[in-house]
């Protein structure tokens, strides 16, 4: 090291290094910042001691407080569980109805399926249950098989056409191509948007409705207003699951389009089942 | 001169300053990455895990080309909410073939760890083609031109062989048969025997809705609905379950 050299000024000791006269002061770290860097080195040590931390030959140290996120997690799970165990254990054991009757119950039970819907139903239903085409809106009291507890359990656990389900709900409108001619069709179709609107050609009215007496009414009701133990949906009023206007009933005379809700009670269990319908029948709809 | 005046030398020799730092930021980069690749319990011991059928690998190189990673991560961190939203927490062992691992750090769309079986195929296409139509709050854009799409995939052979250069334990076998393989699993005719022996699990069967044509929906889809499908969480236990 130069030469020591303290500066006149300060009466600091300076570091030797010189440019153009101008020389550095050597002033010491702070205290606090020294104390600190020696403090964070000793929370180096504890925390290697303490926590997974050095790689040896098989594995790494497990640190003496045993932490693993993996385990963490597990334990988080299992405290979360024993904490709904007293609920879970009550929704197991009582019927719908019960549920429903009992306030704290129907509360746990709104959240826990609102929860479950999320994860489970909302990619075909929407997040605010509202459906789309092809998807039933389920916050209406237009229901094709049902608005009663039971009933919207029955469709939760075994599904609409879910053929790997011997208690699915079946139903299969079919294809009315063969036996009515396009203008026949048209006139059907006609009729069916006059209940709830005006049709293209008013003239076409009278004729669709006997046509519609003679083919549709057996599932669709006399007064179309549909059949639930059939899963025939409401012609008479204006909601429309398959598309809206003369073209959209057309196509779905035509070629019927048949939508497929798999089962959910092998994938999720009984208790999320009644959850879940106990969530939908609350969403304003419910019977 | 004390030692802690010795910095001075370092501080004075550009040259050796330089191979100094080299050399402490070797160490620390060996002592944190080496043992990754000898420690027994990096990756876990898990049944089931295979290596990708050809048309899953056809669909995961789709999967990276149209950037997914992007906006869709698969890793399912060890977080109570995320356990219970996407399933079991992501296991090192399920990406062991990945080549480059599609983790992703990003959360813009959810996570696809465990996406697989979750949707209908049906649901997939609708989802790909216009994904407004079924979640209406949806960002993502639509994909539609994948079922358009003819899959090419010039030497599928190749793509396995390479895969297997770098680690997938790719047998002569599945080489071997990888261009028929790849045809056959969307072929809902085809005889699946020999694919479904050589790929435990593959989904089978026509994936866009078009029987005809092979497409990279087709592809894409047999990719997402074997994701995180693989491992017997049946038979794997977390406290015992490493190598």
């Amino acid at each position: 090291m130069a030469d020591k050299h303290i500066d006149e000024i300060s009466g600091v000791e300076t570091t030797g290094h010189e440019w153009d006269g101008i020389r550095e002061l050597n002033n010491p770290m702070p205290r606090w910042w020294v104390y600190s860097f020696y403090a964070t080195i000793l929370w180096a040590i504890g925390y290697a001691i303490a926590y997974p931390s050095w790689p040896m030959l098989t594995e790494a140290t497990k640190g003496v407080l045993g932490y693993s996120s993996r385990s963490e997690v597990s334990v988080e799970l299992a405290n979360a569980k024993a904490a709904q165990a007293g609920n879970l254990v009550r929704i197991a054991s009582s019927s719908l109805d019960e549920i429903i009757a009992d306030p704290e119950l129907q509360q746990f039970a709104v959240s826990a399926g609102a929860s479950a819907f999320k994860v489970n139903c909302a990619q075909c239903h929407g997040s605010g249950a509202a459906g789309g085409k092809g998807f039933p809106n389920l916050n209406d009291d237009d229901w094709l098989w049902g608005g009663k507890p039971d009933e919207i359990y029955q469709t939760i656990a075994h599904g609409i056409r879910h053929d790997a389900d011997g208690e699915t709900r079946v139903s299969e409108m079919p294809s009315f191509a063969e036996m009515l001619d396009p203008e026949q069709t048209k006139q059907t179709a006609a009729y069916v948007v006059s209940l709830t609107a005006t049709p293209s050609n008013p003239e076409l009215v009278e004729p669709g409705k006997q046509l519609f007496a003679d083919n549709c009414a057996s599932c669709h009701g006399t007064d179309a207003k549909g059949s639930r133990e059939m899963g025939a949906p409401n012609l008479a009023d204006a909601i429309w699951l398959k598309g809206e206007g003369e073209q959209a009933i057309i196509n779905q005379m035509k070629a019927p389009k048949h939508g497929v809700m798999p089962a959910w009670l092998p994938r999720i269990g009984d208790t999320t089942v009644k959850q879940l319908a106990v969530f939908v029948h609350s969403l304003g709809g419910g019977e | 001169m004390s030692i802690l005046d010795k910095h001075t030398i370092l501080e004075r020799n550009a040259t050796l300053l330089l191979v100094g730092s080299l050399l402490v930021v070797s160490i620390g980069g060996i002592v944190e990455i080496a043992p990754l690749f000898y420690l027994e319990n990096t990756i876990e011991k898990v049944e089931g895990m295979r290596p990708y059928s050809p048309l899953e690998l056809a669909g995961r190189d789709i999967y990276v080309r149209e950037g997914c990673y992007v906006c869709h991560s698969q890793m399912i961190r060890p977080f109570r909410d995320e356990v219970e939203r996407y399933g079991h927490y992501s296991l090192a062992a399920e990406s062991m073939y990945d080549h480059p691992f599609q983790w992703g750090s990003k959360r813009t769309g959810p996570d696809l760890a465990r996406v697989g079986d979750r949707y209908s195929n049906e649901w997939h296409v609708q989802h790909m083609t216009e994904p407004r139509s079924v979640v209406p709050e949806s960002v993502m854009p639509s994909y539609a031109f994948l079922k358009e799409t003819p899959l090419e995939v010039t030497n599928v052979a190749m793509n396995l062989k390479a895969n297997r250069a770098v680690g997938v334990p790719y047998t002569d076998e599945m080489i071997d048969n990888a261009a028929a393989d790849l045809k056959a699993q969307a072929d809902p005719n085809a005889d699946t025997a020999g694919i479904e022996a050589r790929y435990p699990k593959a989904k089978l069967g026509d994936f866009d809705g078009d029987a005809q044509r092979l497409t990279e929906m087709d592809a894409l889809i047999a990719y997402l609905q074997m994701l995180g499908t693989l491992v017997d969480f049946s038979t794997y236990d977390d406290t015992t379950g490493y190598r």
